[in-house]
């Protein structure tokens, strides 16, 4: 097989950390190489030393016949690069764009007609070359993006977290574009956190500081992982199962998945008995397939180590059985657009519920209406029994709210942080003293007090920015897209911590784009155009999915399915 | 190298293009080139002034006769005095203290007799020092006004013959000793340092932020290209704005401009290449909008506005801070402009400072070039 890329010995250092260690390896023509690892592992850098926008310290890296140091510009030539956010101006228009990098790349003038049209047929933007590109959706953005990067049909692409923020719709309308140029004998090079994906590449590298674990095909290191996982089927609680798995020093790895929960035993080990795990009658524990991330998460723990759980710490809390979150036929108008359409659910206490959807389908509208933040043009919103369009104020003082952006003064001191939220909480001296230590306590802090937030590393400022959410002891905690662009073992140990506080009675309602971490929850809702269109529990929406054509689907594929489905419904 | 020269211009016309499209469409450019100019120069032609109008003063005389009528109604006739007459010191003084006058005049029950002894002080001034630079004014004024009332009483010409030596004051290039023809032209330069440097600084910043930088090196252009194509826009912009603001000054400020234009365009393009020019070596260095704003402001218009003698005489400062002067351009450019607005082409005074500049633009320029490799770090 031809190979596009050879990178012999390289090593990239930034002050005192080599970002990239000793890598070798090859990227062949016609097929998608997925480029995988956690946040800071060196994906990025490895991208731009390809793109020749690095100059490696050490070892050498060709792309199609030119050394990327003694001859960039013939690399440039060869390659097409869409970096994270994906290189556009918002200014201007897409045909714009699309010229100017045309003009860039010396596309022959005569040849950009045909071009452009083949393009935007690709990407499914005819018919919005007079919009502005920063008035696009994630998603649309994201295939002008593409688009731009393959005007001079480049033989290796480069795609740096293509999809980062981007709904699974729209991911995997990319997706199959992007399998169609390998097809043509297109070289791709796709980074992503998004371990599913990777799983569908021809190859992989998984990179760990800096280095390459792994250099092949994605099948033949989930194969090294046949005969270590397992479905422990039929438990109702189980976060219970989930938290004594983790306790197990023979279990690499347990995940609520839908109804059951998975589990990775170490190296050699046998799994336990079902009575192990939990006290339940009915439960047993079944081999089930392996996957990649098993096999990814596997390898990252030798070094990591498990996760340290969440101690309990909050007490008390509203008791009783009524809901704890009640939305009426919420409805929210903005000019002539309905960002959100006559919305209804609720969640109970110690209750995770998911809202999932595209870009733009109303989910962060909804949340805002919830936390009091934006009234509704109609319909009604209860939290912890009170009105918010009576008490918002009130009602504020019942619930955390995180987002996607931590929310956090990266200037500030950890501790100043913390401090800074207790304030703006209202905590006074000793309750705040007393709060700002439990919360140092329980999320293991001690050692960052005094350190920037902004220079915490990422699972750290995670864990802050959940405290400085919770440090007032809410009922209900909002999360906004909390792990988007997250790696996967931060994930996991994000999930940890809400589990924790849902055992303690704490509402959680969280909104993502990874369908896999919509099967943690308890229950989910569906939103598109402003309308929920499903909702119950992953395995519920999963059935609801079901067609002939696909008897068993995934969550994704289900929700591709409920959202195509109500297009149909709609189209007139 | 096989790139035909006519790839090249594309790519260049293609930046030049995206970036007017920017300019358009996201007005904030437009906005520092255009409109802070004009903004800064009405609120400086108009609301600064060196010039003390109307000064409230204080008249104390003692015994009022008619020479000494004709001494107040001296002060009341100058146009930079609103005269309050007293008969007493002690009124004078407290109002002296409670800021009611910026000066006194007391004219003693003797001080005929004394002036025409040729007494030292035969009326006493007394300023408000609070404000050294009115106090002078105020001071010089006031001997003025007395000057010119012997003369009028003849009490020079009484003592004795016409002197032989007549000292009389005559004002070059400035004849009207108004501040503001002296200060528009220096603001003119000013007002170019910040857009110029702001401009460029910001433009290229937002680049790097939104993450186009990256894209753009990515492929096949040059770094003399995105140079050249960030260049040539805001140059163009800048231009503007030096058009408006010389247009202004002339039209609405009166200011008289006895030099020639082309020489006012050829030193404009020079001082607005170098202050582009310095825009993007700071943005070369701090790749976000907030801190490339900051870093234009501080060292290039607060440098330009302290020590370009535009207000403050550079040669009056401390050795070492005068020694820092010559490094900015704005001073050499500050120079030209009041040279040409109130003097004219004067060959001796823009050719030194044109040398300044051109050294000042080449070393920005091409520190620039070699800083900006196409790489990222």
């Amino acid at each position: 097989m031809e190979a596009l890329a050879v990178v012999e010995g390289v090593v990239k250092v930034f002050g005192q950390s080599r970002a990239i260690d000793s890598i070798a390896t090859r990227i062949p023509a016609g097929r998608v190489t997925g480029l995988v690892g956690a946040d800071g592992a060196g994906k990025t850098t490895l991208m731009r030393l390809l793109a020749g926008l690095l100059v490696p310290e050490k070892g050498r890296i060709g792309v199609c016949g030119h050394d990327t140091v003694r001859s960039p510009e013939g690399v440039r030539a060869a390659i097409g690069y869409m970096p994270q956010r994906f290189g556009l101006y918002e200014d201007l228009t897409v045909a714009e764009n699309l010229d100017l990098y045309a003009d860039l790349r010396g596309l022959a003038v005569m040849a950009r007609a045909e071009t452009f049209a083949r393009l935007l047929a690709f990407s499914g933007l005819e018919g919005f070359e007079r919009r502005l590109a920063g008035r696009l959706s994630g998603g649309m953005k994201q295939k002008l993006g593409l688009a731009c990067a393959l005007i001079a049909t480049p033989r290796l692409l480069l795609l740096d977290e293509p999809s980062v923020g981007v709904d699974p719709l729209s991911r995997r309308e990319l997706w199959r574009m992007v399998h169609g140029l390998a097809e043509k004998g297109v070289g791709v090079l796709w980074s992503t956190a998004y371990l599913d994906e990777a799983e569908r590449c021809h190859g992989v590298l998984l990179l760990d500081e800096g280095r390459l674990l792994y250099d092949g095909p994605p099948r033949a290191l989930t194969g090294r992982m046949r005969g270590r996982s397992f479905a422990v089927r039929g438990v109702r609680d189980k976060r219970a199962v989930q938290a004594a798995a983790r306790a197990r020093a023979d279990v690499a790895d347990a995940l609520v998945q839908g109804a059951s929960v998975r589990l990775v035993m170490a190296e050699g080990a046998m799994p336990p008995g079902a009575a192990a795990l939990t006290s339940e009658p009915g439960a047993t524990v079944e081999p089930a397939p392996p996957r990649f991330e098993d096999a990814f998460v596997a390898l990252m723990e030798r070094r990591s180590g498990p996760a340290p759980a969440l101690p309990a710490w909050r007490q008390g809390g509203s008791a009783g059985r009524e809901p704890v979150v009640v939305a009426k036929d919420l409805t929210r108008i903005f000019g002539d657009f309905t960002a959100v359409d006559r919305i209804g659910f609720d969640v109970a206490r110690g209750e995770i519920f998911g809202l999932l959807g595209p870009n733009g389908a109303g989910k962060s509208t909804t949340f805002r209406m919830l936390c009091g933040l934006l009234p509704p043009s109609a319909g009604t919103a209860r939290v912890a029994g009170i009105d918010l369009a009576a008490a918002a104020p009130e009602a504020r003082q019942r619930l955390g709210y995180m987002s996607q952006k931590f929310s956090l003064y990266p200037d500030l001191s950890v501790r100043q942080n913390l401090d800074f939220f207790a304030g703006a909480y209202g905590l006074r001296r000793g309750r705040r003293r007393e709060a700002i230590a439990r919360m140092v306590e329980v999320f293991g802090l001690s050692a960052f007090v005094g350190m920037d937030a902004g220079a915490l590393p990422l699972g750290f400022k995670q864990r802050l920015a959940l405290a400085c959410a919770i440090m007032h002891g809410p009922d209900i905690l909002f999360l906004d897209e909390p792990t988007s662009g997250v790696d996967p073992l931060v994930r996991r140990e994000f999930w940890g911590h809400i589990n924790a506080m849902a055992a303690d009675g704490v509402s959680v309602l969280i909104t993502t784009h990874f369908l896999d971490e919509a099967e943690y929850c308890d229950r989910v809702g569906i939103v598109y155009r402003g309308r929920l269109i499903a909702m119950g529990s992953p395995d519920a929406v999963k059935a609801m999915g079901r067609s002939p054509g696909s008897p068993d689907p995934s969550l994704e594929d289900a929700f591709v399915a409920l959202v195509e489905r109500s297009d149909q419904e709609t189209a007139p | 190298m096989s790139r035909l020269p006519g790839t090249r211009r594309r790519r260049l016309v293609a930046l030049v293009r995206k970036e007017v499209l920017q300019v358009v469409r996201d007005p904030s450019s437009i906005v520092i080139a255009l409109v802070l100019p004009v903004v800064l120069l009405l609120l400086f032609g108009y609301g600064v002034s060196l010039d003390a109008d109307e000064v409230s003063l204080a008249v104390v005389v003692e015994q009022p006769a008619p020479s000494t009528e004709r001494l107040v109604d001296s002060f009341a006739n100058s146009p930079f005095f609103r005269i309050t007459e007293l008969r007493s010191r002690q009124d004078a003084e407290a109002g002296m203290v409670a800021g009611r006058w910026k000066g006194v005049v007391i004219v003693a029950d003797d001080f005929l007799s004394r002036a025409e002894r040729y007494d030292d002080a035969p009326i006493q001034v007394l300023l408000d020092g609070t404000d050294s630079n009115t106090a002078r004014l105020v001071r010089g004024y006031v001997e003025g006004v007395w000057a010119k009332w012997l003369e009028q009483e003849g009490i020079a010409h009484a003592r004795s013959s016409a002197p032989a030596v007549s000292a009389e004051a005559r004002v070059w290039f400035n004849p009207e000793l108004l501040s503001r023809n002296f200060l528009v032209p220096g603001l003119i330069a000013i007002n170019l340092t910040l857009t110029g440097t702001l401009l460029t600084a910001l433009v290229v910043a937002r680049e790097w932020e939104r993450g186009t930088m990256e894209a753009l090196i990515a492929t096949p252009v040059s770094v003399l290209e995105i140079l050249a194509g960030k260049l040539a826009p805001y140059f163009v912009l800048g231009m503007g704005g030096m058009a408006l603001s010389v247009a202004l000054a002339i039209l609405l400020f009166h200011v008289p401009f006895r030099g020639s234009a082309w020489v006012l365009i050829g030193v404009s393009a020079l001082f607005l290449s170098g202050a582009l020019g310095m825009g993007l070596l700071i943005s070369s260095v701090a790749r976000s909008q907030f801190v490339a704003g900051q870093v234009a402001i501080i060292s290039a218009f607060l440098p330009a506005f302290m020590l370009s003698g535009f207000v403050f005489e550079p040669s009056s400062a401390p050795t070492w801070i005068e020694i820092l002067s010559h490094a900015v351009a704005a001073r050499y450019f500050v120079s030209i402009l009041q040279t040409l607005f109130l003097a004219g082409d004067v060959w001796s005074v823009i050719l030194p400072n044109v040398g300044a500049l051109v050294l000042i633009a080449v070393v920005f320029l091409g520190l620039t070039l070699t800083r900006t490799g196409k790489r990222l770090a």
